[in-house]
């Protein structure tokens, strides 16, 4: 064969047998490490699935984080002000992590219908809110009665 | 009065930067030599107003003014001065006008070190930077003026910079990368000024190479500081999140190292010009992209510094005129004549191809796991968010893919060559570096590790064709006498590049094998065991800082009962903001770092802690290191030097080629 044709055909071969191990690490990654962002109103709603890990976005309700005395776990509620979910944690939890500040919870929900997350993720500053929280409470309003435990 | 200054100085530099953009081109366009001539000077005030603008704004900081918005959002009378300084680039007006200022000062060092290149040349290049600048200007200007003051309402004290920020990292951090970031406008410049000239040669791609050598350099010592940076300062303990923001700074990386390898095959053969090319686009693209993604506030990150979608709005525009003007001049200019130079499947230029491929794919899948959750978003299909496990398990086969074609690169000739002679070179040394990572993996207290196997293996392999090959330069004189000489500054930068990788991949690989982490309650007087050590908390105390008051655990670190250090973790609470931070206590070392982080206090005197035991974990930045310091020893190369030459050099009958 002429060397350049032979050139390419080497060229050509290495990209497609490449290019369909990228195709194929592509598609086997997602498959498995994709999560789906939910806010507490659609967990409650039965929408989110249970076999799969989650994302949980909202605000942590006043007055309802518990720590535990002698261990690392702490429960606590999330509300989009239309519906609270039960997140329950084993572990530090980041810095600005507080009562009525935004918060993302990752992790499966069990029969309970808690979240029990493996990871928990702040805002990073006091002015800062994750694009996800402020859509999911974007146009719903907090009145007093709804955001109270239920 | 000061801020004024600074934005009429703003505002000059905007309109010789338009001048730039224009007056140059035309010149080349018209042969007007004198047009032509004015392109350094035109950079020079450029960077000259650009310079002035950002020395009053550091003046309104250090003097606390806060009738100007970012003074009064970002810094605190109480902060010390080197963070008011540093504060300017801590939010997103000021870090858009360190931006500026690189980007004037590369394009003030390409006027200066670039004498000896055609003139229309210089002119082209510093036209296309000249463009690139106009739209940052125009971009601070119109969406982010740093000047703006808030008047009369002007507040007594300022909201105090982000405690995450207030750390030595982020003085030299962001400048590195964005010299890393910036820096790639001049390859890109380059290329498109090539295109315009229609000359696409070695010589073009000699001028180019050191500049995207030291670009690259230096935005891996960027990337470097930022992930050791996030290790100590977030508390967790990790060093790369596959964080959307990380990886707008890694894909131009990726793209880089491309681009480095793939200029070398141009410069050296003439090969793959149209390639690097396009590299040198998607580079500068990316880079551009990173900017957008981290400014435009659609990711969650703490780079995120403002949700305004007028200027998301602005960058993506500017980002589409870029990538397609440059794609467009791309399909009409590009080399139509295929090369005629060839080579064979077992050569160096098929090496490097192999390495370009598989960072080009690197980057793309990169790409993807980053834009898949904002496309979906934007089509109103979910929010997801795609998190590491997708990136590990696409990113880490590419790299061991492509590791152990890295020994035979530097060993192997051009053109053509033999797969018997490579093997003739490394079976030994091969099977010498099998038996090593097989005991060495079997070592650990779990027993056999594949992974660990398999790292020092692609590491140690790596590492040895690099270290045959200085062999071979230095040893191979008849007399036996040693020849140090032969070892240019592109041979050791190389050098030094590849086995700071390797121990990059070392660390990698070791510390997420060998990690071992415990969350747990500790009181006064508790003791912990982790990886071999003695962890007991001696008390708990307070101690007050210039801006903050941190409540301390004193912890002492034995083995077999003796002293290996005092490690004293805080949580500070900033007063400004009322902020708490966490200040983790760091023993560090070549072979591991003992880590500990407090979490929050759990009834009286006891606390959560995290400890932490990160074997080999330095290596990570060691390596980074080494590879952005050998991307930078590769410029001082005499061959680079020689370009003060008026005319081009024709190099062993390439630039005849050109196409």
């Amino acid at each position: 064969m002429h060397p350049i044709r032979k050139q390419r055909l080497v060229l050509v071969s290495l990209m497609v047998v490449l290019s369909s191990v990228a195709i194929g690490l592509v598609a086997f990654a997602l498959r498995d490490n994709i999560n789906l962002f939910y806010p507490p109103a659609d967990v409650i709603a039965g929408k989110a699935p249970t076999d799969r890990t989650i994302r949980l976005g909202g605000m942590v309700v006043e007055g309802s984080i518990e720590r535990s005395e002698t261990e690392l776990d702490t429960t606590f509620w999330v509300t989009d002000y239309e519906g609270s979910v039960a997140v329950r944690y084993s572990g530090i939890l980041p810095d600005l992590f507080a009562e009525g500040e935004g918060v993302v919870a990752e992790g499966m929900l069990d029969a309970a219908g808690t979240l029990v997350a493996t990871q928990v993720l702040a805002k990073h500053d006091e002015n800062y809110m994750p694009p996800e929280v402020a859509a999911a409470l974007e146009g719903k309003t907090a009145p007093a009665e709804r955001t109270a435990l239920p | 009065m000061i801020p004024e200054l600074g934005h009429v100085a703003l505002i000059i530099a905007f309109v010789l930067a338009m001048g730039l953009a224009v007056v140059p081109l035309w010149g080349t366009m018209r042969h007007d030599i004198a047009a032509m001539n004015m392109a350094p000077s035109l950079a020079l005030g450029v960077t000259v107003f650009v310079g002035m603008a950002f020395a009053l704004l550091a003046t309104s900081f250090l003097q606390d003014d806060f009738s100007v918005a970012v003074v009064a959002a970002n810094s605190n009378s109480l902060l010390p001065p080197i963070f008011k300084f540093s504060a300017l680039w801590g939010n997103h007006e000021g870090s858009l006008l360190l931006w500026v200022l690189i980007l004037s000062g590369w394009m003030t060092a390409v006027a200066y070190f670039s004498r000896g290149l055609p003139l229309e040349m210089v002119a082209r290049v510093l036209s296309v930077m000249g463009m690139i600048a106009v739209g940052f200007l125009a971009f601070s200007l119109l969406t982010s003026n740093p000047f703006e003051r808030l008047l009369p309402n002007t507040p007594l004290d300022g909201n105090d910079l982000n405690p995450l920020l207030q750390d030595p990292g982020l003085i030299i951090h962001p400048p590195l990368l964005y010299m890393g970031y910036v820096g790639l406008s001049v390859p890109f410049a380059f290329a498109i000024a090539a295109l315009l000239g229609g000359r696409l040669d070695a010589s073009w791609a000699r001028w180019s190479r050191p500049w995207t050598n030291v670009a690259w350099g230096f935005l891996s010592l960027g990337i470097m500081l930022g992930s050791w940076w996030a290790y100590y300062e977030l508390g967790w303990g990790g060093w790369w999140f596959w964080d959307p923001v990380e990886n707008a700074s890694f894909m131009p990386w990726l793209m880089g190292t491309a681009l480095v390898h793939s200029l070398a095959a141009t410069e050296k053969r003439g090969v793959f010009r149209s390639w690097t090319v396009l590299l040198a686009i998607f580079a500068f693209s990316l880079s551009l992209l990173g900017t957008f993604l981290v400014r435009s506030g659609v990711l969650t990150s703490v780079h995120a510094f403002a949700s305004d979608p007028e200027r998301g709005l602005f960058i993506l525009i500017f980002l589409a005129l870029v990538v397609g003007g440059s794609l467009l001049l791309y399909a009409l200019r590009a080399p139509s004549v295929a090369s005629r130079v060839s080579y064979t499947g077992v050569s160096r230029e098929s090496l490097l191809m192999v390495n370009n491929l598989v960072f080009t794919v690197a980057t793309i899948v990169v790409l993807l796991g980053t834009l898949f959750p904002l496309v979906m978003d934007a089509f109103s299909l979910g929010k997801y968010s795609v998190g590491p496990p997708y990136f590990n398990a696409v990113f880490v086969p590419l790299m061991a893919l492509v590791m152990p074609f890295m020994t035979a690169g530097p060993l192997s000739r051009w053109r053509e060559d033999s797969a018997k002679r490579w093997l003739h070179e490394l079976l030994m040394p091969g099977v010498g570096v099998l038996v090593v990572a097989l005991v060495l993996a079997s070592l650990g207290r779990d027993g056999f590790n594949i992974w660990i196997a398999l790292a020092v293996l692609l590491a140690g392999w790596v590492a040895l064709g690099v270290i045959k090959d200085l062999w071979r330069r230095i040893a191979s004189a008849p007399d036996g006498e040693l020849k140090w000489r032969r070892l240019t500054p592109s041979f050791m930068g190389m050098t030094l590049a590849h086995l700071g990788f390797a121990a990059v991949v070392l660390g990698a690989v070791v510390v997420t094998q060998g990690n071992q982490e415990r969350d747990l309650r500790m009181a006064v007087g508790d003791v912990e065991e982790l990886g071999g050590y003695r962890f007991e908390l001696l008390r708990l105390g307070q101690q007050a800082g210039p801006n903050y008051l941190a409540e301390q655990a004193v912890f002492e670190v034995t083995r077999d009962g003796q002293i290996i250090a005092g490690l004293v973790p805080e949580k500070r609470r900033y007063f400004a903001s009322g902020q708490i931070m966490t200040e983790a206590a760091i023993d560090a070392s070549l072979w591991r770092d003992l880590y500990i982080a407090l979490g929050e206090p759990i009834g009286e005197d006891a606390w959560a802690v995290r400890l932490q035991y990160k074997p080999m974990v330095r290596w990570l930045w060691l390596g980074s290191l080494m590879i952005g310091l050998g991307a930078l020893v590769t410029a001082l190369d005499r061959r680079y030097r020689s370009q003060a030459v008026r005319k081009p050099v024709p190099t062993s009958g390439v630039a005849g080629l050109a196409g």
